[in-house]
């Protein structure tokens, strides 16, 4: 026995329980420093199909009025920020994909329906007199903000016009005094207020809302601009936050029953090989849990699956050391160059196997869109960490395990 | 057991396994989901439970015609397949199902025809890209015809999980491509273990010692770790597939599926095809040499 030997290992197992519990476990919930960074796991990004949101691919299309232009593209990408923003959601993506598409991603608490209709309404806004003449558009609008009369209960929309605005706005209103001018949003006529007096200071008003909140979306609407381009809806994948909770739940149950079983066959199959190789596990899982919060890696459903799955591929290195270690330890080699033997042996079948799967991993990742990349992020994320913690922290452990003379029967490493 | 010598029971079993499905393939293809076919699909949890007739009833009423029916999950889940809807569409239907009793959208999706055509192509061209991409990188690392053998056995597993797939007409989707590729990773990742064992065991071959007996040996020194690898995947697997929820379920079992198959495919495909191309290579120059 190596009292020192023993006393590292021991460190080390105590050191790495820590840092689990403190990885996983609330422990430090209350407190006012570490509380904010731990446990690590709440820093991972869950991705919508986790937490509920909704996933759209907008299309713009030509009309014979408007064609799609990268011009067009750039106004309505713009819009389309402007009106996901007032959602007030973090993070949410928009980038442009091809000549005429808009990803547009949002996750959290929402109404995936309700934001998917705020973003594609056109909002086109018109002020017209009786003999059919356009006063002033959306275009001419400055701010609209929503608000309730408090004496009245009344709810409003103001609006208040930039200065060409204002101006045409102004000689229009004297030019119709007694006259109405109709209000149309979309096409849809809102209201028709006869003029009593020209108005000069470029302010109006649209009345008749049933609550705050419609008024609320008809004042985003006005804010944001109207679409610059016809615009469809080419996909549209909305997850409810109930099957979110409900997904995240259920894959982290199933993840827990699947793990254990790993663990347990390992130890039961290759005894003291095997228990340190659940012990690297949980040292490959708390480098790919931090690897995920550093890179801000999306985890998704098909991610979780993919974690697991490298879980597999890192027992799978264990795996074929081990066998290696077997087969030098019955050639009559010392425990010591049995080790050195079996790792490097090992290291190529290794090596060359987890490169033809990062093949795969990488060309999914180039190929695939939302969830499906997450998987392959997190496949690939799993490949090079489960590479790295097999033959250096494995090799490591066993070989501060054969030192420590605390075992030193042979066929307790499988022979 | 000499694995070489029984290797045409080997690809017998493989061809059994693979014709069915592939007569399947043929004749009713896949049951592809909305990703490929373009269309909606809506699953409302209802708060109290509702008769499937009651809910036919409603959405017949918006005049939408039902794909595949009405699927009921659980008590009170129910998953509504209809054609690709514009917002508006949706809006109604949603507002229809509500007259029924209270419910909540657990998700909504909906593929436009564009997108769905533009998914085939892709999965079709990344499968392409990774199979050659690996044939490449086995060319480099071992010889071109391990590459083959081991590409044979991914066409292999992809036709046994399709087959099936085809066969019991289970949906299709995104997620499915992701799975296939997945498994080809996994299926070559055993392949290759057993190649390096091979590549090493000829370094050290015995003067008079057939190529048979060398390849044989080497998958049983691999055995072990095949199956154990095999296991551990399959206990995370079999975990998900009874615990992990509705929507990941048919990715599961395609990869459930694929992993075995992959397993036998390395083991009983891979390197005996390999060994045949060799005798084949052999014989070929015998009889060159002869003329």
């Amino acid at each position: 026995m190596k009292w020192n030997k023993i006393f590292i290992l021991a460190g080390i197992v105590v050191i790495v329980a820590l840092v689990t519990v403190a990885a996983v476990a609330p422990v430090f919930e209350n407190n006012p420093y570490l509380g904010k960074y731990l446990p690590l796991v709440k820093d991972i990004t869950l991705g919508l199909d986790l937490q509920g949101g909704v996933h759209v691919v907008l299309e713009a299309k030509d009309t014979p009025e408007v064609k799609v232009t990268p011009d067009t593209m750039k106004q309505l990408m713009a819009v389309i920020q402007r009106r996901v923003d007032q959602f007030g959601v973090a993070e949410p993506v928009i980038q442009q994909q091809g000549r005429d598409r808009l990803i547009v991603e949002i996750a959290g608490r929402i109404d995936p329906e309700e934001a998917v209709r705020t973003m594609v309404k056109t909002a086109y806004l018109e002020f017209k007199t009786m003999d059919g003449k356009t006063v002033v558009t959306g275009a001419d609008l400055k701010d609209a903000i929503e608000s309730k009369d408090p004496t009245s209960g009344q709810i409003k929309v103001d609006l208040t016009f930039n200065a060409a605005g204002a101006k045409k706005f102004a000689e229009a209103t004297a030019a119709n005094v007694g006259k109405p001018i109709a209000i149309i949003l979309d096409g849809q006529v809102l209201q028709t207020p006869v003029v009593q007096e020209p108005i000069p200071n470029g302010k109006a008003q649209i009345t008749g809302y049933q609550s705050l909140e419609e008024a609320h979306n008809i004042a985003i609407l006005l804010r944001s601009g109207a679409l610059p381009v016809k615009v469809e809806v080419a996909e549209k994948r909305g997850i409810g936050p109930a099957l979110g909770a409900d997904s995240l739940e259920k894959s982290k149950h199933a993840g827990l029953v699947g793990v254990l079983a790993i663990l347990i066959f390992m130890v039961m199959y290759y005894r003291l090989p095997g228990l340190v190789a659940d012990f690297a596990l949980l040292i490959y899982a708390l480098i790919v849990l931090a690897i995920y919060v550093g890179l801000h890696v999306t985890m998704t459903l098909p991610g979780i699956a993919a974690f697991l799955l490298s879980m597999g591929i890192a027992v799978d290195a264990n795996v074929i050391i081990f066998e290696r270690l077997k087969e030098e330890l019955r050639t009559g080699k010392s425990l010591r160059s049995a080790i050195d033997a079996g790792f490097k042996r090992a290291f190529t079948a290794i090596f060359d196997a987890n490169a033809t799967t990062l093949i795969a991993a990488v060309v999914l990742y180039f190929f695939g869109t939302g969830p499906i990349r997450g998987f392959a992020i997190t496949l690939g994320i799993g490949i090079v960490a489960s590479m790295f913690t097999a033959i250096t922290v494995t090799r490591w452990l066993l070989h501060l395990v054969a030192a420590s003379g605390l075992v030193r029967n042979a066929k307790a490493y499988g022979a | 057991m000499h694995f070489i010598k029984l290797r045409k029971i080997w690809y017998a079993i493989s061809i059994a396994v693979i014709l069915p499905g592939l007569i399947s393939l043929m004749l009713q293809g896949l049951n592809l989901g909305i990703d490929f076919t373009g269309g909606n699909l809506l699953e409302v949890r209802f708060a109290e439970p509702v008769p499937v007739e009651k809910v036919r009833q409603v959405v017949a009423a918006q005049g939408l015609e039902i794909s595949r029916g009405i699927q009921k999950s659980g008590t009170t889940d129910y998953i509504i397949r209809t054609r690709h809807l514009t917002q508006d569409e949706s809006d109604k239907l949603i507002a229809a199902l509500s007259e029924l009793g209270k419910n909540t959208v657990l998700r909504n999706e909906s593929v436009g025809p564009t997108i769905g055509r533009e998914l085939t192509t892709k999965a079709i061209l990344a499968l392409l890209i990774a199979s050659v991409l690996m044939v490449i990188y086995i060319t480099i690392r071992f010889e071109f015809k391990q590459g083959i053998a081991a590409i044979i056995a991914l066409l292999h597993d992809t036709l046994v999980v399709t087959g099936i797939f085809s066969l019991f007409r289970i949906e299709v989707d995104s997620a499915f491509v992701a799975a296939l590729l997945t498994i080809i990773g996994y299926s070559i990742n055993d392949t290759i273990v057993i190649f390096d064992r091979i590549r090493e065991n000829m370094l050290n071959r015995k003067k008079g010692e057939s190529l048979e007996d060398v390849v044989n040996a080497s998958l049983w020194q691999t055995l072990t770790r095949s199956i154990n690898t095999v296991l551990t995947v399959v206990f995370v697997l079999v975990a998900l597939y009874f615990l992990g929820g509705s929507t990941i379920r048919n990715f599961v079992l395609a990869m459930l599926i694929g992993v075995v198959s992959g397993a036998y495919s390395s083991i009983c495909n891979a390197s005996p095809l390999w060994v045949d191309f060799k005798l084949w290579e052999k014989r070929a120059k015998a009889k060159e040499a002869r003329a």
